[in-house]
């Protein structure tokens, strides 16, 4: 189990409690009692510690390394994935996965950023960071969907778009582009949910749907907190700060109105309690589904281009 | 339904006199070192008339550059800043906004107008980088999205200058969701069949280029401007090494395919109507055969 600097208190615990069945387990010592208080006082310091999270503490959740990513929600939610490379141009991008697959019998194109849990798999995904051909072969995935009328599901996790040579050379920016308009006017329905981190146009590259949703511990900004701090404030230190300032949680997104659900994770994140995340994350997505799903195509497209017009605060003052 | 076909006379409520150049006054070439009068250099369209070096200019200029005897009528001037995340960083957005309003005399970093290029009527938005580096929050993507809707309701072809560091940090999440809003927006005039010309100038970077800049029809840039998605800073931090020369320039972005042409300014005018032209000059007639017509043609 990896810690987090803030749950400090609880690694401790989880310490004397580890101490404690030990001795428990050599036989000498009755320890059930301390065991038990030990859980409960866990259980209690899990939950008043996460009950009041800081911006940039929920940023460190949403990174934490052993998060569930794409490829885990799509393991646990969907049968029949068959996972469908490349963008018929460039090559197959591995910071993004997707694929046709079933969700309890209804027929869904599932895609999203994936990064990886090891040093080796990490550099393999590029630490979810897509080049272009990783858009592309996303556009490519959603127009399929279109064609064989199939809803999409798509899952935002990435520090950002790649910033390199060869992306800039392949145009990063015309494929992000390309993804905007396209899924603007696409005539299935689309369902993005931000599991992690939805950093600035390398998130909205596959962001725009017709229901935007973010799990309890995820962000989403044009910036991240450090690259923020970095160029307003000239160095690193002033994340939190950047943090509380940019209104990157779910909290803030849904009060501004820029996003429509949240999805509650389990005490101490998502992957303190996998199998149950999974449970309310199919939950939610049934429910999008069902609401989703009867809109008529031209319907569907002219409210999903409302809903993003309308997105914006500005004043318009009284013509002289 | 066709755009060119709309000839009725716009009404032309505001006229902007050429500014007077004051003789004696020099500019001196930041490229080539050069010093030319002012008037010579204004009326060579601000580039130099030594080394073709194209200066950053504003959106005065740019009507001035477009526009019929720099005559339009400004759209939506009034939208100006709000601050919806009570940002504050080393000080608090509204006072930069006040700040930069002052400095530059704009109310935000675009300018959107309707008027005639060589007798067509056309929707220009024209961005102004003085304003907090031509940055995009919520003023920019609807004035933007409004000169679109405009264009498309009056079936008039549409020009956007993009000069921009990118995304307007201080409206966070609200700014990128401007890259959404006008690429929505753009979908829909696409649909009509109406032409964007996307002009690309010094520099067009971030969110930008991720939007409406690298969504035209045809995509337009100045010589040797910097155009691209990550900032050259960044880059250069990610790899740890030095650019190639030209990196992210126009010539650049035009040999990677993602520019259709490099104009001079001096006659990006006459260029953009010489395309609009050609558009405008599309007639097709259809005829739908009959069997028997069918049929003489597979015997034949
Ligand atoms: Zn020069």
């Amino acid at each position: 189990m990896i810690y987090l600097d803030f749950e400090k208190p609880i690694e401790e615990l989880m310490e004397q409690l580890d101490k404690a069945r030990e001795t428990h387990k050599k036989g000498k010592v009755d320890m059930s009692d301390t065991i038990s208080q030990l859980e409960k006082k866990i259980e209690s310091t899990r939950r008043s510690l996460y009950k009041d999270l800081s911006g940039w503490q929920k940023v460190q959740v949403s990174r934490h390394p052993d998060r569930p990513y794409t490829n885990d929600y799509i393991k646990a939610l969907t049968k029949n994935f068959t996972e469908l490379h490349g963008d018929r141009n460039v090559g197959d991008d591995k910071a993004i996965v997707g694929g046709l697959a079933t969700i309890d019998g209804q027929p869904v194109m599932i895609l999203g950023h994936q990064k990886g849990r090891n040093t080796k798999d990490r550099q393999y995904r590029n630490f979810g960071m897509p080049n272009p051909e990783g858009y592309r072969k996303a556009l490519r995935l959603m127009k399929l969907a279109e064609k064989f009328d199939i809803p999409v599901i798509t899952l935002i996790d990435t520090p950002g778009a790649s910033p390199g040579l060869e992306a800039e050379e392949r145009g990063q920016g015309e494929a992000i582009a390309k993804n905007l308009l396209e899924m603007s006017v696409l005539k299935v329905p689309i369902i993005c949910i931000v599991i992690g981190e939805g950093a600035s146009g390398g998130a909205l590259g596959i962001g725009v749907g017709d229901r935007i949703v973010m799990l309890e511990n995820s962000w989403y900004s044009v910036i991240s907190p450090e690259n923020c701090s970095t160029i307003l404030w000239r160095s690193w230190e002033h994340k939190e700060q950047a943090a509380e300032a940019l209104k990157l949680t779910a909290d803030n997104m849904l009060e501004n109105g820029l996003i429509d659900k949240i999805i509650k994770e389990p005490v101490g994140g998502a992957h303190c309690d996998p199998d149950t995340m999974y449970k309310t994350m199919k939950t939610e997505i049934k429910r999008l589904l069902k609401e989703l799903l009867p809109i008529e195509k031209d319907e569907l497209v002219a409210q999903r281009i409302d809903k993003f017009s309308n997105m914006g605060v500005y004043t318009e003052e009284a013509a002289e | 339904m066709s755009w060119f076909k709309r000839v009725k006379e716009g009404i032309l409520t505001k006229t902007q006199d050429k500014k007077p150049t004051p003789d004696g006054l020099w500019y001196k070439c930041p490229s080539c070192k050069t010093p030319h009068s002012t008037r010579e250099f204004t009326e060579n369209s601000w580039v130099c008339p030594e080394c073709s070096f194209h200066e950053k200019v504003s959106s005065d200029e740019y009507f001035e550059l477009f526009f019929d005897e720099n005559k339009f009528t400004e759209l939506d001037e009034n939208i100006v800043s709000a601050d919806p995340l009570k940002f504050v960083d080393s000080k608090p957005y509204p006072d930069r906004i006040v700040a930069a309003k002052k400095k530059t005399g704009l109310n935000d970093a675009v300018r959107t107008a309707v008027g005639k290029m060589n007798g067509t009527k056309i929707v220009i938005a024209a961005m102004d980088f003085s304003f907090i580096g031509g940055s995009m929050g919520s003023v920019v993507g609807e004035k933007i999205g409004r000169a679109i809707d405009h264009a498309r309701e009056q079936q008039v072809p549409l020009i956007i200058i993009s000069k921009s560091g990118g995304a307007r940090m201080m409206e966070a999440a609200f700014s990128l969701m401007q890259m959404a809003k006008t690429s929505a927006k753009l979908a829909l005039l696409g649909q009509e069949g109406i032409p964007f010309i996307s002009y690309l100038t010094n520099p067009t970077t971030g969110g930008v280029t991720a939007s409406f800049a690298m969504l035209g029809d045809f995509n337009v840039a100045e010589p040797d401007a910097l155009i691209g998605f990550a900032g050259p800073r960044v880059i250069k931090e990610t790899i740890g090494k030095d650019l190639p020369k030209g990196f992210q320039r126009s010539e650049f972005l035009q040999e990677h395919g993602f520019v259709d042409f490099i104009v001079d300014r001096r006659e990006a005018k006459e260029q953009l109507s010489k395309l609009l032209t050609v558009i405008a000059k599309k007639k097709r007639k259809t005829v739908k055969k009959t069997p028997a017509d069918n049929a003489a043609t597979a015997n034949s």
